[in-house]
């Protein structure tokens, strides 16, 4: 398979036919269409910038720049919270189908994506998430029936963004890397960047959101400010069902070069790796040499959100391929090699699994749904008349409505 | 593997044989209505965000990339921008692109191209450069979904000059509206009802449609006239049945038009009646409601026996979905104004 250190042009080449397999293209350095395509795809087999620490069969493996040790008091930590994060969003999928959320939107095979960068963050340090990063808000320490009301519909996100350092959810494709970027500009502008005690942000984006317009200028704001902020984009390697292809050339990693800022591709099914890389990119954020940009290599193991049909575009041997590169199992292979786990653990922590999954079940089907008022609320700092005459008017009718009906009047 | 297609076109003579009266849902009609367009016209490219491979989110493009090929309907780079920005691009090298923006709340990022490009080139070329740009727009709420789905942003574009900005209510007016929107040598905002997407009608391909700038009265009554557009229409025709078991009469009149609006059927109703209810799911402030009402007052005010009254989504963001009941305007809700127009 090409690597892609010998891609030095991308497609369309003259005399590369755009469906050419021709090998002697590649090794002269002009890939065909169909060899960048699949070096896009290369993963811990094809990308020799692929930083792994830990094999999908659990063997630790050593990175000459991003190493880092851990205890395994913290390797059984980054388990719990995987399946615990994998549990939650299982929960929330079945919740879905059992009619009590209207739409649920998967994080399987992005655990160790999330709780990698999760983890690294520090207190201080600030989260832009896009809609599908259950796992760093549970890092952030989001309980997960605090996601529920975004999906059953009695809430836009429930949680306090500034006391969590988490935004909201945002659902518009891209939006909010400028929104972290302008807050990075601000955590420098308030002089908190340049030493081992600054602060950072962290953007959280896909890989069909590298396409948008907002995420190339968050990536010029940020570079020409010097902005604290890592850009961390999850490459599950679909936009619904948009493969890679429909949005780069290029491994997402290298973009970051055109910026001038340093880019790295991660496994993303590799949390200690993930851990690694995402807190060096923090550290250097926090000491005044952000920006960076990560590419975390991962795949969407579940369908796009509960309402969409992956058999209509993807094939299932991609998915057991994937399956065997899942982020929690070599962590538990890890951790039973080095003994540093036994049944005791993972059956506690399976027990835990399960009291979060019946939490949040009861949770879920006893939320209240907010009152009429609540369409009203907040929409201005100074409450607008005419959104007041619209609430009086709208709460008059209701109650007037309920009166009539008590009547037997309409 | 994909999963068959639910469009299996045969390759010869497709029309032939085959009844040309059928049940339809909205998706299937657009769909047919897209097809009818590639088909008649070369230069016709479908484009957006999962159009192709996957038949678009509802389906409306299912089976057309599979024959038609991607160079006529292409899954495009998620940008919203990129799609409109190369669609005009596309338009001014001869091509008629039907863009599909995946729901109301992502036309933002290609709002700067909607209006600064595609509204304007004409104008700016004075007739010289044409951008027959269609861009599908699924509006409205209902379906119960998150944030930015349920929106319906259509008075922003009815503002713009040089877009002409149209909503269907029906599977009929899809089938046809959709290909007299392709033929369109304006750039057209198409604005689709999607909570109304699977609800079924007749559809007759033989038949010859109206025009597509042009309102329709669909039911006749004498008592208030109630205009509507897109998802409203049907709640306002089932307002009209329940009025009719009070014995009062509603003129229901789907505008179908939003810009250039066609009120010469609503201004007639209106001298008759005296009163009219406007209906529709967008926020009132400086919307395609007001419009309607600043009109008629100049146009009719001596027939008016009430004030203009308006039923419409409330001037707040779309709230959270389990709101989305309260904040929708429902037959109740109509029917109450129609009470307050006939009570002055
Ligand atoms: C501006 C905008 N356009 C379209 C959409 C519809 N949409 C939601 S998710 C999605 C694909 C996103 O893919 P990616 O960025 O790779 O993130 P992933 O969902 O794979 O995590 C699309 C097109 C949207 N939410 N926002
Ligand atoms: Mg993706």
């Amino acid at each position: 398979m090409s690597s892609p250190e010998q891609w030095t042009r991308p497609v369309g080449q003259p005399g590369a036919g755009p469906r050419s397999t021709d090998i002697t293209a590649a090794t002269a350095g002009t890939p065909t269409r169909d060899q960048v395509i699949a070096g896009l795809r290369a993963t811990s087999e094809g990308g020799a910038d692929l930083v792994q620490l830990l094999t999908p069969e659990g063997e630790r493996v050593h990175h000459p720049e991003f190493d880092i040790e851990v205890t395994p008091d913290e390797l059984r930590g980054l388990y719990r919270d995987m399946v615990l994060v994998r549990r939650a969003d299982r929960e929330g999928n079945a919740l879905q189908r059992q009619g009590q959320l209207g739409i649920w939107v998967p994080l399987l095979g992005q655990e160790a994506a999330q709780i990698g960068a999760g983890r690294a963050m520090r207190p201080a340090d600030m989260a832009f998430p896009s809609y599908r990063e259950h796992g760093v808000a549970w890092c952030r320490g989001i309980d997960p029936t605090q996601l529920l009301g975004i999906f059953r519909g009695t809430d836009h996100g429930s949680w306090d963004p500034l006391d969590t350092r988490f935004h909201l959810y945002t659902i518009v494709i891209g939006n909010q890397c400028l929104n972290a970027t302008g807050y990075a500009m601000g955590q420098r502008f308030e002089g908190k960047v340049g030493d081992d005690d600054g602060e950072a942000t962290i953007c959280f984006f896909g890989d069909g959101a590298t396409s948008q317009g907002d995420v190339h200028e968050a990536m010029v704001w940020a570079s020409v400010y010097d902005a604290p902020v890592v850009f961390y984009c999850q490459n599950n390697q679909w936009a619904i069902s948009e493969p890679l292809e429909r949005q780069t050339r290029v491994p997402l990693y290298r973009r970051a070069a055109g910026y001038g800022f340093p880019g790295i591709r991660v496994d993303g099914n590799d949390v200690l790796a993930c851990l690694a890389v995402s807190r060096w990119a923090l550290d250097e954020c926090r000491h005044g040499n952000g920006p960076v940009l990560i590419e975390a290599f991962t795949y969407r193991m579940d369908a796009h959100t509960t309402s969409d049909d992956p058999t209509r575009y993807r094939l299932s041997d991609e998915l057991e391929a994937w399956k065997l590169k899942d982020p929690i199992e070599r962590v538990r292979v890890h951790l039973v090699k080095q003994q540093w786990a036994d049944q005791d653990f993972f059956d506690s922590v399976q027990a835990e699994a399960d009291e979060l999954a019946a939490r949040l079940r009861e949770f879920c089907v006893s939320m209240p749904t907010p009152g009429p008022e609540r369409i009203f609320s907040e929409v201005y700092a100074e409450e607008s008349p005419q959104v007041r005459a619209q609430r009086d008017e709208f709460l008059d009718y209701v109650s007037g409505f309920a009166d009539a009906h008590a009547g037997g009047e309409h | 593997m994909a999963a068959p297609t639910v469009n299996q076109r045969t390759t010869t003579a497709p029309e032939e044989g085959r009844t040309p009266v059928q049940t339809v849902t909205m998706v299937k009609a657009l769909n047919m209505g897209l097809r009818a367009a590639l088909e008649k016209d070369p230069k016709v490219v479908v484009m957006g965000e999962d159009v192709g491979k996957l038949g678009g989110v509802f389906r409306v493009t299912d089976g057309l990339q599979k024959d038609f090929g991607e160079q006529r309907v292409l899954d495009t780079p998620l940008a919203e921008s990129g799609i409109i920005g190369t669609a005009v691009g596309l338009a001014i090298r001869g091509f008629r692109p039907v863009c599909e923006i995946q729901f109301d709340g992502f036309v933002f990022p290609g709002f700067d191209q909607i209006v600064s490009q595609l509204a304007k080139l004409r104008f700016r070329s004075q007739g010289r450069v044409r951008v027959p740009v269609v861009v599908r727009i699924p509006f409205g709420g209902g379906i119960g979904a998150v944030e930015h789905h349920s929106e319906s942003p259509e008075s922003y574009f009815a503002h713009t000059a040089g877009l002409r900005v149209v909503a269907c209510s029906n599977p009929v007016d899809a089938y046809w509206m959709i290909q007299q929107a392709v033929e369109c040598d304006d750039p057209v905002i198409f604005f689709e009802p999607k909570r109304r997407y699977y609800e079924k009608a007749q559809l007759d391909t033989t038949a010859t449609p109206d025009p597509l700038f042009a309102s329709r009265v669909l039911r006749q009554g004498g008592s208030v006239t109630v205009a509507c557009y897109g998802p409203m229409v049907k709640t306002c025709l089932d307002a009209a049945t329940a009025a009719a078991e009070d014995g009062v009469e509603l003129e229901v009149i789907d505008l179908r038009t939003l810009s250039p609006l066609d009120l010469g059927p609503v201004f007639d109703s209106v001298r008759r009646t005296g009163r009219l209810v406007l209906a529709s799911e967008a926020p009132s402030e400086a919307s395609v409601t007001a419009e309607v009402a600043a009109r008629v007052q100049q146009e009719c005010f001596y027939s008016l026996e009430a004030p203009v009254l308006r039923v419409t989504g409330f001037d707040t963001p779309y709230p959270p979905s389990k709101l989305e009941e309260e904040f929708l305007p429902d037959l109740d809700r109509v029917l109450h104004a129609v009470d307050r127009s006939l009570a002055f």
